[in-house]
């Protein structure tokens, strides 16, 4: 019975999330004709393919209670390497391997520090969130790289053919799919889950917690690495300060997707729904010409109220219940 | 039998005082091993530089990091409690937005009014965060980060792209943050004053105690009938007024403000309160320590300039810095904790 009430109410989260995503079009569909054409959605979705990318880990770090915020410079340190290899005469498909390398490392220290000094990963992250954007802009200063070949450009920016669906959108579909099959199909997505419920019992279950979180932050790297990628094709330039204060966007995705901040809980199917409703939102403000900042009121009081609401409508119940048997207990009387 | 017992639990008392004792040592310890690396930093880039050595350089150090010591004495206060408050770059951006204006606006304003009304801004932002956090129940570090965004947000839909500058304000609100009072700026006094009066009320009001023990154990606390919700809501409210007191300053510093001001300074501030040796946890930690944290990182970051090392390295530095801060950390717990284990063996 209880059981059920908590699936009921991991269910009804996404619900809500739907309900949101739902007014998200009917609002952008009355500020703007132009909200729910198939070129718009095309753009909406190569806007926030980076987000949406660093978002599929960071799910799964969360829910296995740590946190990454090093998630933005990793990308930027990417970026950085994707510039001065290609610089350097390398080849492209090098260049890439070479970023992906450099993000994993990135990761791998992440994890190392948290798992073998059993360092609290909020600090280490945001130590390593200073260091690897410094080493960004130690590799390449203030610098540009923006003479990339145009098939690699044309990844950043281009539609599989005959269609309006942008290629990096098919990339983070084929990972979605990926990331739900293991998360919530697989031994290893309820092991993550164990770890974030309870540490101990999970090390006692036979669960190598060290070796799993070790892996979850290396696949961050990994994955933020691919996103500096997505995002240095997509603007066809590779700075230092790409994506800078992307981490607290990525956050505030997989928040708002229901996924507990204390780990154990949540689900990617929500994720992608909020990243769907942010993403919607900001687009429908963005053709009004609200600017960026001026949307993120909304986003903050998004992130707020999706915690807030449901702990005030738990608290107004059971305040009702309490009245009720008060009540009750006084006819007995 | 009695007697026996009562030496056992007398031996267990002895035992017990004498690892709290240790504990005190190392906490000082912690704080004298920041002290001796801001020393070490000060000496080795002053042989090689001796400019860097100057009193007028000292003073340069301190002004630059009192704005950010300001704030971090608010940050300490909740990180103590088991929280975080992330929006404080937002609200520091926000009060020195609306104060700067208010004099660009009503040059007349006098000097009081400006402070309290980026007093009272700081003050309503961090009550906002309080009631969420303690009466929404929602965790610290959602919540923040939500007001983060909200905070800046609403800055920049009451900027709407404008900017104040210097020629804008009258001097006397430039002075507030650069006249010198004894030979040194009135800047530096704000953050030393706070810093001491802050962090004797830890040290010895019961209410400074109490937010050890929250830190240390919420439940615990709640048990000893300590109002944990009420302190909460209060240290919010506290890191607020101060983050819009520090809005003021840096108004009165920067002189030139625009709706980007301060962004980013949490991540800086939190810094300095780690390296300073407070526990992200809660429960340990001092003011002092924070500030000899904040003292270290612009230390550093004024050496390399001295140095002649280009400024791309700051950032990595400070990060490094944070990480081999808690590292070291980590190892003393761990070394401490085999010492008391031993100790209680004997």
């Amino acid at each position: 019975m209880k059981l059920l009430r908590k699936q009921l109410s991991a269910w009804s989260w996404e619900a809500l999330l739907v309900v949101l995503l739902l007014l998200t079009i009917v609002l952008g569909n009355s500020l703007s004709p132009y909200f729910l054409t198939p070129f718009n959605f095309s753009l909406m979705v190569e806007g926030f393919v980076e987000i949406a990318i660093m978002s599929l880990s960071m799910t799964l770090i969360i829910i296995a209670g740590e946190i990454d915020l090093s998630v933005a410079s990793v990308l930027g340190l990417a970026s950085v390497m994707m510039g001065i290899t290609w610089n350097a005469g390398i080849p492209l498909w090098l260049d890439i391997i070479i970023a992906l390398a450099v993000g994993s490392l990135a990761g791998l220290v992440n994890g190392l520090l948290v798992t073998r000094l059993g360092l609290p990963s909020l600090v280490v992250t945001l130590g390593t969130l200073a260091l690897y954007r410094g080493l960004a802009f130690v590799i390449l200063g203030s610098q540009a790289v923006s003479n990339f070949p145009s098939a690699y450009t044309n990844f950043g920016i281009g539609d599989v053919p005959g269609t309006l669906i942008p290629w990096t959108f098919v990339l983070f579909v084929l990972l979605a799919l990926l990331f739900i099959v293991v998360l919530h199909r697989s031994w290893i997505g309820r092991q993550i889950y164990a770890i974030g419920n309870n540490k101990e019992a999970a090390r006692f279950a036979g669960i190598r917690v060290d070796q799993v979180k070790l892996l979850l932050f290396v696949l961050s790297g990994l994955l933020s690495a691919l996103a500096g990628i997505v995002l240095t094709a997509r603007i066809s330039s590779a700075r230092a300060d790409n994506a800078l204060g992307f981490e607290l966007f990525v956050v505030t995705v997989v928040l708002l997707g229901g996924i507990n901040i204390f780990g154990g809980r949540g689900s990617l199917v929500g994720v992608i729904l909020a990243l769907f409703v942010i993403g919607g939102l900001r687009n429908a403000l963005g053709l009004i010409n609200v600017s960026g900042d001026i949307q993120n009121i909304v986003i903050g009081t998004l992130l707020v109220f999706s915690v807030l609401g449901p702990n005030i409508a738990q608290r107004i119940q059971s305040a009702l219940s309490r009245r009720r048997l008060a009540a009750g207990s006084a006819k007995n009387v | 039998m009695t007697t026996t017992s009562e030496h056992v639990q007398e031996a267990d008392t002895l035992s017990r005082r004498s690892g709290n004792r240790l504990v005190a040592l190392v906490s000082r310890v912690r704080e004298l091993g920041l002290l001796v690396v801001l020393l070490l930093i000060v000496a080795v880039v002053g042989v090689q530089v001796p400019e860097f050595l100057t009193l007028s350089n000292m003073v340069q150090i301190l002004l630059s990091i009192s704005i950010l010591a300001i704030v971090a004495i608010g940050e300490t206060l909740v990180i103590l409690t088991r929280n975080v408050d992330l929006s404080v770059g937002s609200i520091v951006g926000f009060a020195a937005f609306v104060a700067a204006n208010l004099f660009k606006q009503n040059p007349g304003t006098s000097l009081l009014l400006g402070i309290l009304v980026g007093c009272a801004l700081g003050l309503v932002l961090g009550v906002i965060n309080g009631l969420i956090v303690t009466w929404g129940r929602v965790p610290a570090i959602v919540a923040t980060l939500g007001t983060l965004y909200a905070y800046r947000g609403l800055e920049f839909l009451y900027a709407g792209g404008n900017q104040v500058s210097a020629s804008d304000v009258p001097d006397s609100f430039l002075s507030l943050a650069t006249a010198p009072f004894l030979g040194i700026p009135l800047l530096i006094w704000f953050a030393a004053v706070l810093a001491l009066v802050f962090g004797y009320w830890l040290r010895a009001s019961r209410t400074g105690r109490q937010l050890y023990a929250i830190g240390s154990n919420p439940d615990a606390a709640r048990l000893a009938g300590i109002r944990s919700g009420l302190l909460v809501f209060g240290v919010f409210a506290i890191s607020g007024l101060l983050s819009g007191f520090a809005g003021v300053l840096w108004g009165a510093r920067f002189a030139t403000v625009d709706a980007t001001a301060a962004s980013g300074l949490e991540l800086q501030v939190i810094a300095a309160v780690v390296v300073g040796g407070v526990n992200i946890f809660g429960g340990s930690g001092e003011i002092l320590g924070a500030m000899l944290g904040a003292l270290v990182l612009g230390t550093i970051d004024n050496s390399l300039s001295f140095l002649r090392v280009s400024q791309f390295w700051l950032q990595a530095i400070d990060g490094a810095a944070i990480l081999i801060a808690v590292t070291l950390d980590a190892f003393i717990k761990r070394w401490v904790q085999r010492l008391l284990i031993t100790r209680r063996q004997r």
